[in-house]
């Protein structure tokens, strides 16, 4: 057991921190957008985001998980952590390109042919492309396999047909990966395909944004009719796409936990700046709420830590690691109650604030109510670790009617 | 970066797990509940002696075995796993660090060889009206200092295995109200042990009281006094771990197996959720007490902290775990012959011991600075 780096990897931060600390640092090339575009604030300085996605491709520090031979750096589990640190503590701009890097980009490094790695990965990796996720459906939330979403042969082409719900970025996205049913007589799991459909398709793909509870539009619907993909546009086998799915999803979690866990702290010292503002530390009940949070915010790095030093060599992490999503989507939305809580009546009125730092408590609050929503919800979540981890039984499924 | 057990200690893990599944049978524990003493001697012997435990964190100088205080992780949490009654915990979890940060030369070679051996145990004595280790709590007086040595006067109250302690060192303030662990040896004049009814009676107190009994001053100042009761707490976070753990296989286990409504009562998610949560706060606590296990050998500026932390999630974790664990069972939970109360009460207990969670997040918001 030993919770320190090594010189090595002290480089390897120091590295990572003065190219960061020199684009973004005041009088930097990227100073106007140092920590803009995070959560609650999506939509903020796209155009110069998008330089900023071009600027990290060119100078690899985009993309380090991924191999070598793909033009990532081969950064192991402990560089990840740093790099995603020092991202986080330098206030770095909230990532365009995330999807891309850390779900559609791995799929295809695992479970690609040659030919999409070629054509889908250096327009991720330079900011050319960016990703969507065409995963759930009104009716396939929770329950994913329950796609609805028609994929047909039709010529030398995908013809692709339904809906697709909560999807963030699709407004702005070059690119999606949908879920789609390829054969309707197959059981529900075995009849679906990962499809890589082009979003630009006027007439054929429609992307309405629905406005979230925070008043932004962040997510949309995206409506296929009939839009073309070409055939060689599959992953994994015709059908057997449930598979690539799930493979998908096991990339959501991993070293970037950690850079989450420091733009929580960046959060949290906003959070006790309201404090002394209110004096709130003279409270007890309150004083309890914030070591709470101020503990499980700290555990919440121990954790990811523990998770990636019990990582198997291929990568891929062990049971512990099924315990982070609830873990933090909790621990994120308490936090966004507690912050209301010490504002009292300012709460109500942080619009009028001139502080943007301080304006951005009003989204902590509501956007958190969605990270115990989204990717996996905590009652799935919980389902996940009784069955997966603890190996509890499934649910029966319901007998047939009749 | 490497924050998990690495092979020494997982091979600690493992024999500590063999040696305590066959010997800290539910038997085992409720022969030692009822004896007098409340733990079983000839068992400790074999401990000490042939597992060698006793002598793990006592320096090779002392004829120990030297290791760290980190290393003691695997044990500690095993031991959590069984409720194994010993004076495993008040003497090498509380007394051993106390003499290794606060002592002298003398008093180590006059104690930790007869420790190492399981010849002598040992405890710390301090709370007296509060059980918060507060030093504001401490008002037992110490007179004297001269060349006939210190005199002590006062009352403890729940101190760990006091009426069997061949060692107590006990928390005093000198005439300059400065605080100060002294060394006082068990039967000395003046000092009267009673033990105290608990709980739990898989760990036993006593209250002591002391007038005018004769003790040796141990030189450490207030920070070292803090780094030992530090580790004390770190010790006992690692065993609520091991408590944790254990009433969660419990709970898995019989989900697994009783069947109502014509099926596993596990597959209902009212019962799986429960697990879950039950994984999730053992998960963290075992990731606060091993960080704040490694700080005390490797980054003590950071123990204070990191200890408060693990004392106030580890506590409220095992609690809710053992709780949840008599839940889950449902009537045969809430029986005198399962076990599921065994724990529930340690958990409880423990929780308590060297400080509520309530106090140790207050403490640990001061450590911040807030």
């Amino acid at each position: 057991m030993d919770l320190r780096f090594t010189k090595a990897e002290e480089a390897f931060r120091d590295e990572v921190r003065d190219w960061l600390e020199s684009r973004l640092a005041p009088g930097g090339a990227f100073h106007e957008i140092r920590g803009r575009g995070g959560p609650g604030d999506e939509e903020s300085c796209f155009e110069p985001r998008l330089a900023w996605e071009r600027a990290l491709g060119e100078a690899r520090w985009n993309c380090v998980a991924w191999p070598e031979a793909h033009g990532g750096r081969g950064a192991s589990l402990t560089e990840q952590v740093i790099y995603h640190e020092e991202y986080a503590r330098a206030h770095g701009p909230g990532r365009l390109g995330h999807i891309g890097e850390t779900l559609i980009g791995p799929t295809l490094i695992a479970l690609g042919t040659d030919a999409q790695r070629a054509r889908f990965l250096p327009g991720i990796r330079f900011g050319e492309h960016l990703w969507c996720q065409g995963y759930s459906e009104p009716n396939a939330g929770s329950d994913l396999a329950n796609v609805q979403t028609r994929a047909e042969r039709d010529g030398d082409a995908w013809s692709v047909t339904g809906q697709k719900i909560w999807t963030s970025g699709a407004h702005w996205s070059h690119w999606c990966f949908v879920i789609a049913r390829t054969n309707p007589d197959a059981p529900k799991h075995r009849g679906l395909s990962y499809l890589l459909v082009p979003m630009d398709q006027p007439g054929r793909i429609e992307v309405r944004p629905i406005i979230q509870i925070t008043g932004d539009g962040e997510f949309n619907e995206v409506f296929f009719d009939g839009a073309r993909t070409d055939l060689d546009n599959v992953v994994g086998e015709v059908d057997g796409g449930w598979r690539v799915a799930m493979a998908t999803l096991g990339f959501e979690r991993g070293a970037s936990t950690l850079g989450q866990q420091l733009e929580f702290q960046n959060e949290m010292e906003v959070v006790l700046r309201a404090a002394q503002r209110t004096d709130a530390l003279k409270d007890p009940s309150l004083r309890q709420r914030v070591a709470d949070v101020l503990i499980r915010l700290e555990l919440m790095r121990l954790n990811a830590l523990r998770t990636l030093s019990t990582a198997k060599a291929d990568g891929s992490l062990g049971r512990e690691a099924m315990i982070n999503k609830i873990y933090w989507a909790t621990l994120h939305r308490d936090m966004g109650k507690l912050a209301m809580d010490i504002l009292g009546p300012w709460a109500e009125t942080l619009a009028d604030e001139d502080d943007l730092a301080m304006r951005r408590l009003e989204r902590l609050f509501l956007f958190s109510r969605s990270d115990t929503i989204y990717a996996g919800t905590n009652q799935i979540q919980r389902n996940i670790i009784g069955e997966r981890a603890l190996g509890l039984p499934k649910e029966p499924k319901p007998a047939p009617k009749g | 970066m490497h924050f998990a057990l690495d092979d020494d200690q997982q091979a600690l893990w493992k024999s500590a797990r063999r040696f305590l599944e066959d010997q800290a049978t539910s038997e085992r524990v409720r022969a030692a509940m009822e004896s007098e003493t409340g733990w079983d001697a000839a068992l400790w012997t074999r401990i000490a002696t042939e597992m060698g435990w006793a002598a793990l964190p006592v320096p090779e100088a002392h004829d120990g075995l030297g290791m760290r205080f980190v290393d003691l992780v695997p044990l500690l949490e095993q031991m959590g796993r069984t409720l194994l009654p010993s004076p495993f915990f008040g003497t090498i979890a509380t007394a051993v660090p106390a003499l290794l940060e606060a002592g002298d030369d003398a008093l180590r070679a006059r104690w930790l060889p007869a420790i190492a051996a399981g010849e002598a145990t040992a405890t710390v004595a301090w709370t007296e009206h509060r059980s918060e280790w507060d030093a504001a709590d401490v008002s037992t007086a110490a007179a004297g200092g001269g060349s006939d040595g210190w005199r002590l006067t006062g009352e403890k109250s729940w101190v760990v295995d006091g009426a069997t302690a061949s060692l107590l060192l006990v928390a005093a303030r000198d005439g300059a109200d400065t605080l100060a662990l002294f060394a006082v040896e068990s039967g000395a004049a003046g000092l009267s042990v009673a033990p105290q009814k608990t709980m739990d009676a898989t760990r036993r107190l006593a209250r002591l009281t002391l007038d005018g009994v004769h003790a040796t001053r141990l030189p450490g100042d207030a920070a070292a006094i803090r780094r030992a009761h530090d580790m004390a707490l770190t010790a006992l976070a690692v065993e609520q771990v091991g408590l944790a753990q254990r009433c969660l296989e419990m709970a898995v286990d019989y989900a697994q197996t009783r069947v109502q409504f014509g099926r596993p009562i596990g597959s209902f998610q009212a019962i799986k959720h429960k697990c879950a949560d039950m994984m999730v706060q053992a998960e963290t606590a075992r990731s606060a007490a091993w960080y704040a296990a490694w700080c005390a050998s490797e980054a003590p500026e950071r123990l204070s902290e990191a200890a408060a932390a693990a004392a106030a999630y580890c506590g409220e974790a095992a609690f809710a775990a053992a709780a949840e664990n008599v839940q889950i069972h449902g009537g045969i939970g809430f029986t005198w012959e399962h076990d599921c109360h065994l724990f529930l009460r340690r958990a409880r207990a423990s929780e308590a011991l060297m400080g509520a969670p309530a106090w140790h997040r207050e403490r640990y918001l001061q450590a911040r600075g807030m």
